[in-house]
């Protein structure tokens, strides 16, 4: 499987990402240049972490004018797999890929710690790999990962098991003291109807080496993998 | 001639950071405010246009960029026009 990381101005994961991909999955992977016209063949779209534009604005509110970005909506209208990490997520957001809006963490801080999340729908591309119900001990780093979307919006989400990652406690509760950022319904990973692209706040690529504290972030690579 | 666009949040949005800084009014004894929402001001120049065209481009360019809808709302004024509120 061949994937593409786009880097943006202000990434800052994108480094990280392909390194896991490279040398630790052993894939073929290679940056996409967000003024580039191209995706060349690759068959999963990585949108990394990072301040995309420095935030300015809105995060991913300005990457979503990157010529890039169009091919990766065309690309993902084809059912292409596309991974949104962090601000990857924001910036599926601001194109309207996935629904909703982020909104400033509840408490108004940058939250840079590891956290919990369930696995609540593992039949996708990006977690058939894991269990039901799994836990997973991912990191997350972000500003603005306060979910929100209308509740007629959320209640389609949860019928449609468009839900994948829910931030839980160590035993598994989506308790309101797990839910650090705040989110609606303490969703921290969404996919859209289709099953194609998945965006998620915590970052699996700190989170795929023993060396890094926790190896639960490489099973949303290898699903992606071993996906068809 | 100049416009301010202000961006907000929509009333069904919860505001925290307006909220802290009503909390933060409130503890240096501004009990009576009673609710802050935080936005952002935008001037924009624009040159060239006429005063309609500039009442159609502004919307647009505020729905499209200066906010998200689905978190914001936006109203704005032309400056060098009377001070004329305009609401989305």
């Amino acid at each position: 499987m061949k994937f593409g990381v786009v880097v943006f101005p202000g990434s800052n994961c994108d480094r990280d990402t392909l390194f896991i991909l490279q040398n630790v999955l052993r894939q073929e992977a290679t940056f996409l240049w967000h003024k580039d016209h191209d995706l060349g063949r690759v068959d999963c779209v990585i949108l990394p972490g990072g301040f995309s534009y420095g935030d300015y604005l809105r995060s991913g509110a300005i990457a979503k004018f990157s010529p890039l970005i169009e091919e990766v909506r065309e690309f993902a209208e084809r059912g292409g797999l596309v991974l949104g990490i962090c601000n990857g997520f924001q910036i599926l957001l601001e194109i309207g890929l996935l629904p909703g809006a982020m909104l400033r963490n509840k408490n108004l801080k940058f939250l840079c710690q590891h956290v919990h999340v369930r696995v609540e729908n593992a039949r996708t591309a990006f977690t058939h790999r894991a269990r039901p119900g799994q836990l997973l001990r991912i990191p997350i780093a972000h500003f603005d990962g306060n979910y929100y979307a209308p509740a007629e919006a959320l209640s389609k989400l949860e019928a449609s098991n468009q839900v994948v990652l829910r931030y839980v406690d160590e035993n598994g509760e989506a308790t309101e003291p797990a839910n650090v950022n705040g989110s609606a319904a303490n969703i921290a990973g969404l996919i859209n109807p289709e099953g194609n692209v998945l965006g998620m706040m915590p970052h699996p690529e700190r989170a795929s080496e023993a060396i890094l504290g926790s190896q639960d972030g490489r099973l949303i690579f290898e699903s992606t993998i071993l996906w068809r | 001639m100049k416009v301010r666009i202000l961006v907000s949040f929509k009333e069904s949005v919860l505001d925290p950071q307006g909220q802290t800084v009503k909390n933060a009014l409130h503890t240096l004894g501004y009990g009576f405010i009673k609710d802050v929402r935080q936005g952002k001001v935008f001037e924009v120049e624009l040159e060239g246009l006429s005063e309609d065209q500039a009442r159609t481009i502004i919307p647009e360019i505020a729905d499209r960029v200066l906010a998200n809808p689905i978190i914001e709302k936006f109203s704005w004024q032309i400056l060098s026009d009377g001070e004329k509120v305009q609401q989305n």
